[in-house]
């Protein structure tokens, strides 16, 4: 076992490298730059002096393989560097979002995990009847309805019910407090954010298991189970669910990593400080360092993620786990 | 006034309470007390004012700072009315024929870590911005090229000597990023700390700034004007998306958004919270430009661009955008509310601005038919952001294509659409745009000029810089108005070098409670908010 972590591990190395190469070259074939941004975005005159004073400060005027050398450089040794939009350290700026990133995940993942494996075990024992056809109905709804559109309807339909039923209209906060400093304005701020991404994620989570339950219940274990007299409660619980988990944990681990860093529009509707809105926010103001940082640590959360999804494989599946 | 008349028509028709206009506001005595939160569609790049150009930036770090003079927060509409903020008395005249101006500086102000405010600050914060070292970012240093030097002959006078009279010297000064720093700060810090710490001389002292989210400012109790601010404090939350600045007003997470909305977003905060919301209207000094390229054929033919600025029905136009979108006001090239603009008359003899859209556009296709391009072809470069880019964008295709021009619109993003316009330079037109703060139409008009360093049609016109300059050294106000309306005429209808479409129209809706504030014609200005108060 720890051969095979450790060879994971070093697996994660070519990846992240990959990754680097990918996105430094990439932002660069986008025309502009952080300067011209910052200094004419008004329509002002600027000398171009002025522009090149920036492009210097910010070393965008290197030769780009230095350029490139720097930053895998920096990536290695955990030396960031600044933000070129804002002069802030990156990871300082990383690390304020990233703990509301976190927390909504985690909270999505939550609502997502109530819903699903509950609703989809029910689906699929109950294969072809009104309650099948409903949860199936409730599954697909979510896939279909973009988490965003979900958003905005939630804070549209907070306002108005609230002007209708009290005469105030009511809104979440908009801005962040963590839960340990303002418990109540922190979670009236981040469930609905939740409940619009964790209501998608449940969806595909509901369909997984759905399906794998019904693959596994038609397996010749399930069906020596019944025959030796097992309790239904018993063979669903602990021979069935369980061993039909596996797609499900996928599924949960790689929304999971894809929540950390791809709430773009989900954030902006709630006007949430996390990664997603700082990602968009980097793209758009030519901010190279903060976007190759922002890329490098999804990347690493993707490729975390997954190997903890493979430990939780050998863990559920002991044929993982003795080969 | 036709204007004002037009605001409370409109209020008076609706019925919804709409304070249309500084003026209609009523006097009241101003309570102190309470938190102001503003949202604010931008991030903040930095905090130093000197290097900056955005509102997200001026709104949440401008009330931390003062100025030698600024724009009268009383009478912001008014374009050529300034007030002392550290200098003592009026705004001071000019001697020596118009090339010296001599400030007397307040007494007793201190910054906000103790240090007492003296000339010498004054002096280091502006030699900062007209005499940056080498490597030190100037955002408006061209705006003082007439500034020959600084000097202070005590702690509490500066004189600025200018190198030819200029009547775009006070405006420039008057500009909103122009923060008066310490001259301990910058000796001790050095010219970069300003981007990251705040010690100003303004109505609230820094708290403290969460990157992406807000800035906190605190009451500053030393303040120079006595008896402000009103507010306890304020906090200016970041909000990059309309809508959720939009619902923060309505479900009252945020009583403003200085910068402005669309129409239809006013109309749907004044529908659902009536007179609970308060409406301020004006002119906004920015203005939505068609760039003709003319590197690129046939848009070196004066007929060609005369052709495509015919076309386009402005008075139609400002009619019916302004609407939907944040643009109304037909103008020249001058502020339309400024005393050197255009008058309708004026406007109307310029080719493009005719009345008579027909006989306009018949014009254009004899124009075109003349210089062999009745079938033109256009390559449109617009920036990918709907208000007011999109909106006009579209709208100026359908003009064009009534004469016969076939319009192809390229919409990119902000980065690729500059680069497009100031690098790649492979369009044929281009959307473009002048927004300024302070109006300082003799620095402004600067735009018009293919001398100039934000022109990007990629022409020579001597005829048109020789107006210029006689324009920037004239005195004498009748003939600097005529020569006004030469360049106006040269650039937007003899050569057509530059096509102005509509100048924007600023709408802010906001909570009521908030008082004392008053719309000024640009999103930059009255931002120090020591003006305002709270009804609660």
């Amino acid at each position: 076992m720890s051969k095979y972590i450790l060879k994971r591990v070093l697996l994660m190395i070519p990846t992240l490298i990959g990754a680097g190469i990918l996105v430094f070259f990439l932002m660069r074939l986008i025309p502009g730059d952080v300067c011209e941004l910052r200094f004419a975005g008004t329509g002002l005159y600027v000398d171009q002096e002025q522009i090149d004073i920036c492009r210097k400060d910010l070393g965008i005027d290197r030769p780009i393989l230095v350029q490139f050398a720097d930053f895998m450089f920096g990536f290695f040794t955990f030396d960031l560097g600044d933000s070129m939009w804002s002069g802030k350290p990156i990871t300082e700026e990383i690390g304020l979002r990233f703990q509301l990133s976190l927390q909504v995940a985690i909270m999505a993942t939550i609502v997502a995990t109530v819903i699903a494996i509950p609703l989809g075990a029910i689906s699929a024992i109950k294969q072809d009847t009104w309650l099948d056809y409903a949860v199936r109905a409730f599954s697909i709804a979510g896939i279909a309805i973009p988490s965003f559109w979900l958003g905005i309807m939630i804070i549209l339909g907070l306002l108005i019910v609230t002007q209708e039923m009290t005469g105030i209209p009511w809104m979440p906060p908009i801005e962040y407090k963590p839960i340990w400093v303002d418990p109540v304005h922190n979670i009236s701020q981040l469930i609905w954010p939740a409940v619009a991404t964790g209501y998608r994620y449940s969806a595909v989570a509901t369909r997984m298991t759905r399906s794998a339950l019904l693959e596994v219940l038609r397996e010749d274990y399930i069906r020596t189970a019944r025959a030796k007299g097992l309790v239904e409660k018993i063979v669903i619980n602990r021979h069935a669910l369980k061993n039909s988990m596996l797609p499900v944990v996928t599924i949960i681990g790689i929304e999971f990593a894809f929540l950390m860093g791809g709430l773009v529009v989900t954030e902006q509707v709630f006007n949430l400080n996390g990664l997603g809105k700082l990602f968009v926010e980097s793209v758009t103001n030519h901010d190279y360092a903060m976007t190759q940082a922002l890329v490098m640590l999804v990347v690493l959360i993707f490729v975390i993620t997954n190997f903890l999804i493979d430990l939780a494989y050998a863990w559920l599946d002991p044929r993982i786990r003795y080969s | 006034m036709l204007k004002q008349t037009g605001r409370l028509a409109l209020a008076a028709a609706v019925g919804l309470g709409l304070a249309a206009g500084a003026g209609a506001a009523k006097a009241q005595t101003p309570k102190s007390g309470g938190v102001l939160n503003f949202v604010v569609g931008s991030n903040i790049p930095s905090f130093d004012g000197h290097q900056e150009t955005t509102f997200g930036m001026i709104h949440p770090i401008r009330p931390f700072y003062s100025l030698i003079i600024r724009v009268n927060p009383q009478n912001p509409s008014d374009p050529t009315d300034f007030e002392c903020d550290l200098c003592v008395g009026d705004v001071p005249e000019p001697t020596e024929g118009g090339t010296k101006y001599t400030f007397k500086l307040k007494q007793g102000v201190k910054f906000h870590d103790g240090t007492p405010f003296t000339s010498a600050d004054a002096k280091a914060t502006m030699d900062k911005i007209v005499f940056p070292p080498e490597g030190v970012p100037s955002a408006r240093k061209a705006f003082f090229r007439a500034v020959e030097s600084i000097t202070t002959p005590d702690d509490h006078t500066i004189v600025f000597k200018l190198k030819f009279p200029t009547a775009s010297f006070i405006p420039a000064l008057a500009t909103p990023f122009n923060f008066i720093y310490s001259k301990k700060d910058l000796d001790e810090h050095g010219y970069e700390w300003h981007k990251a710490n705040v010690n100003g001389t303004g109505p609230f002292k820094f708290v403290q700034y969460q990157p992406g989210a807000f800035v906190e400012g605190v009451k500053y109790d030393g303040y120079h004007f006595e008896g402000r601010p009103y507010l306890d404090g304020f906090k200016a939350i970041a909000a990059p998306k309309m809508a959720v600045r939009l619902q923060a007003i309505r479900g009252d997470r945020a009583a403003i958004e200085f910068r402005g909305f669309p129409p239809k977003a006013r109309d749907d905060l004044v529908k659902a919270l009536g007179d609970k919301i308060t409406v301020q209207e004006s002119d906004w000094n920015c203005v939505l430009l068609a760039t003709p390229n003319q590197k690129s054929k046939p848009f070196d033919d004066k007929r060609v661009r005369q052709a495509l600025t015919l076309s386009i029905d402005r008075w139609g136009g400002s009619k019916y955008l302004s609407q939907i979108a944040i643009v109304k006001t037909v103008g020249g090239v001058i502020f339309p509310n400024h005393p050197l603009a255009a008058t309708k008359e004026e406007l109307l003899k310029l080719k493009g601005y005719y009345e008579d859209t027909e006989a306009s556009r018949a014009e254009a296709k004899k124009l075109l038919a003349d210089a062999g391009h009745s079938d033109l072809k256009i390559n449109f470069s617009n920036r990918g952001v709907d208000q007011p880019y999109k909106v006009v964008g579209t709208w100026l295709v359908d003009q064009w294509r009534k004469v016969g021009i076939d319009t192809q619109q390229r919409v990119q993003p902000s980065g690729p659409f500059y680069d497009t316009l100031r690098k790649k330079k492979d369009f044929d037109v281009s959307a473009d745009f002048n927004c300024q703060s302070v109006i300082n139409p003799i620095a402004d008009m600067t735009k018009f000029l293919g001398s100039a360093g934000n022109n990007y049609a990629d022409f020579e016109d001597p005829e048109l810089e020789a107006i210029y300059a006689k324009i920037e050294k004239e005195g004498d106000k009748d003939t600097l108005r005529k020569l006004v309306r030469d360049y106006e005429t040269r650039a937007l209808s003899d050569e057509a070098s530059g096509i102005i479409t509509l100048w924007w129209y600023k709408i802010n809706p906001y909570r009521s409670y908030v008082k004392g504030w008053k719309i000024a014609p640009s999103h930059y200005l009255a931002q120090h908010l020591d003006q305002v108060w709270l009804d609660k």
